[in-house]
């Protein structure tokens, strides 16, 4: 064993690990931090991609025994037809919109209430930063608890916690089934968790503004709301932007949540797509083909989404 | 435009004072220089006149308005700041826009009070631009439109040039004091640079150590010092000082130099007491028959002057502007004269001025104004 860090040490043994150690080139201890990493990198990113990418383009099972066959686009012809691909899709959309709208008006809003310095704050923002450090599942897992019809605490604190009438991952009250509560029920949870993330960005945003903005539109006889719309706003919007960017991306993949809540029912009313998608590759027929096409088309609008975004950012920054 | 009064304005922060006691009167239209050292005080004063600091005591009047608890925003006065202080993310117009569009003024009243001062202050090309890539100068200049285009009561700029270069300080410097007699606009001006205070003043308030120690013209600040302090500040090099002792109409020097008292000052001085003798560089003159003499400690070259720094004994020495044909070797003995006109004295004690007492007129602080409660009293101490 070539002890390359023993440099204090006057052993035989490890000064010659030393001498090793001297004999390694710069190229040498390069090439010892990269390939390993390369190599990761494309046994489990690079390969994938590209074997999903012509996996997406046959009809393999990946419980069936046979090679894939070439079936040209008729996957992505199937699933761009696919009425309820279109349905997963769409409450997706819904999801993301809702989820990512109320977060980032809920983080601004404890961003702006944090922001100036009172006693323990710092205990008050570790406290509020604590959602979003636990694991999605867990964070399902209890939330499916707190829905409980029955002693389930939230239906307490919306004062139906007597008639156990309310089950809101059911999206149903009483016998009635309501479209959407579902839905809302994980928008909730996913605005209960990331809200201090969006918090987080926009506080450093917030602090980051100098003061003496403050004292010159003082100066000039701007009200609070006037200096809020041109001065605060303006100053945070790339950190916003960033904060929205990284929120809607995780949004559209969101996955642990849904499965944690509601496992994409009640029937298919919070299926978001990757949970569809999750279905369809892993679940009953294996169609890995198909998935893997629709796992690109998913990655298509993601990267589209974000260089929207990314446009929008450049734009603000540019003019800043 | 308008007046500012501070009637016994003090700043506290804790036990420590910031500002001691100020009593100031500006009147309409005047140029007040706030000089001093850095941690003397000014700023906080100038920040305390514009409401972005409280007074811990005191009041502050605006045209004989009570402004002292008002918030900035209702003192109806405009700010230059050091750093300009400009909204990164606007274009200059609209940074000089904003404080009407914050009143929520007309976009025809706007764009013909932008065309005014954009004229005024030349900067038409930059308007489309973002301050991030303007130079000092050009920020500095948005920052004086986006003051003047509100036509405020009043102007307080915090050291505005102080983040210039030197030849574009001293082109500021003019175009400042040009705008403001133009507008004949009462302004506060902060600066650390004596030179900077000389040049655009109509009145230098000197402060150190949280006091006013004088208030008054440019001229008699800098030939009637009130102290030691405003005579050493004041001028570059300050005013030379050495201490001596009064006996018989002669002011006996270091180094066996002795200076007959000038007329006027015999009531001023008690025989035996210790003495400051003050004089300007410019008041001494090298000439043989010389009253005092020095040893040329060392020389330099000042372009159309030689400064002569001269040791008369011990630590004593003095500058005196000197022939710039002549030279002078070091280690040379030089006799020279002071001006009697021009000659001052100080009480080494409390460090005030004494006063002239044929002339008293001339030598009184003029600009009683301005006093603040501990220079004023000891202002008045005579030396008899």
């Amino acid at each position: 064993m070539a002890s390359i860090t023993a440099d204090s040490s006057v052993n035989n043994p490890i000064s010659s690990g030393r001498a090793v150690a001297r004999q390694l080139s710069d190229r040498a201890i390069m090439n010892l931090f990269i390939w390993p990493t390369l190599v990761l990198l494309i046994a489990f990113n690079f390969f994938p991609l590209f074997y999903s990418l012509f996996l997406s383009f046959t009809n393999y099972r990946a419980t069936g025994n046979t090679a894939p066959v070439w079936i040209g686009i008729e996957n992505y012809a199937t699933i761009l037809t696919d009425p309820s691909l279109w349905e997963a899709f769409t409450t997706t959309g819904r999801y993301v919109l809702f989820s990512v709208a109320l977060q980032t008006v809920v983080g601004f809003g404890l961003a702006m209430l944090i922001r100036g310095k009172f006693r323990g704050s710092g205990l008050v923002t570790t406290l509020i930063l604590v959602p979003m450090m636990l694991s999605p599942v867990v964070v399902g897992l209890f939330w499916k608890m707190m829905y409980n019809p029955n002693f389930g605490y939230f239906n307490y604190l919306v004062g139906m916690g007597e008639s156990g009438q309310l089950d809101m991952l059911a999206s149903r009250f009483g016998n009635q089934a309501i479209q959407g509560i579902a839905l809302a029920s994980v928008i909730l949870v996913d605005v209960w968790m990331w809200s201090p993330f969006v918090m987080l960005l926009v506080l450093s945003g917030l602090n980051a503004i100098p003061d003496y903005l403050y004292e010159a539109a003082a100066i000039d006889r701007a009200s609070s709301w006037f200096q809020f719309w041109h001065i605060t706003l303006p100053q945070v919007m790339p950190l916003l932007l960033i904060a929205v960017l990284f929120r809607t991306i995780e949004a559209l993949k969101s996955f642990d949540l849904v499965m944690g809540l509601t496992g994409g029912g009640p029937g298919n009313q919070t299926e978001l797509i990757a949970v569809y998608l999750y279905r369809v590759a892993f679940l009953g027929q294996f169609r890995s083909g198909y998935s893997s096409a629709l796992a690109y088309i998913i990655l298509i609008i993601v990267i589209a989404i974000s260089n929207l975004y990314i446009r929008n950012l450049n734009k603000i920054k540019g003019e800043g | 435009m308008a007046t500012i009064q501070l009637k016994q304005v003090e700043k506290r922060f804790g036990e420590a004072y910031a500002v001691k006691p100020l009593d100031l009167t500006i009147s309409d239209g005047e140029f007040i220089v706030l000089l001093g050292p850095s941690g003397c005080g000014k700023t906080t004063t100038l920040r305390m006149i514009s409401g972005l600091e409280t007074v811990t005591a005191g009041q502050i009047l605006l045209d004989d308005k009570n402004v002292t608890w008002l918030h900035p925003s209702a003192r109806d006065i405009a700010f230059v700041f050091q750093f300009y202080a400009l909204y990164p993310h606007m274009s200059v117009r609209d940074n000089i826009a904003f404080p009407l569009k914050a009143q929520g003024e007309t976009k025809e009243l706007i764009d013909e009070r932008l065309k005014l001062v954009v004229d005024l202050l030349r900067i038409g090309h930059l308007l489309n631009k973002r301050p991030g890539g303007l130079s000092g100068g050009d920020k500095q200049r948005v920052a004086l439109a986006r003051a003047l285009v509100r036509r405020p009561a009043a102007f307080l700029m915090d050291e505005p040039l102080g983040a210039l270069d030197a030849d574009l300080r001293e082109s500021m410097r003019a175009e400042i004091r040009e705008l403001q007699l133009r507008l004949k606009a009462t302004t506060v001006y902060v600066t650390h640079d004596q030179i900077e205070a000389m040049a655009m003043g109509d009145r230098i308030v000197v402060m150190s150590a949280a006091v006013v120690q004088q208030a008054d013209t440019p001229t008699q600040v800098y030939y009637n010092p009130a102290n030691l302090f405003v005579a050493k500040f004041i001028g570059s090099p300050g005013m030379n000082l050495v201490q001596g002792n009064y006996a018989e109409g002669i002011v006996r020097l270091p180094g066996d130099n002795q200076y007959p008292l000038p007329p006027g000052w015999q009531n001023s001085i008690t025989r035996g007491e210790n003495v400051i003798l003050g004089f300007r560089p410019e008041s001494a003159h090298v000439s043989p028959e010389g009253m005092l003499q020095g040893q040329v400690y060392a020389t330099h070259m000042h372009g159309s002057y030689t400064m002569l720094h001269l040791n008369m004994e011990g630590d004593n020495v003095v500058h005196v502007r000197a022939d710039r044909s002549q030279r002078y070797p070091i280690g040379a003995n030089i006799r020279f004269d002071v001006d009697a006109q021009m000659a001052r004295f100080f009480n080494p004690q409390n460090e005030t001025a004494l006063r002239q007492h044929q002339e008293q007129s001339r030598m009184t602080n003029d600009g009683l104004a301005v006093s603040n409660s501990q220079s004023s009293v000891s202002h008045s101490q005579s030396y008899e």
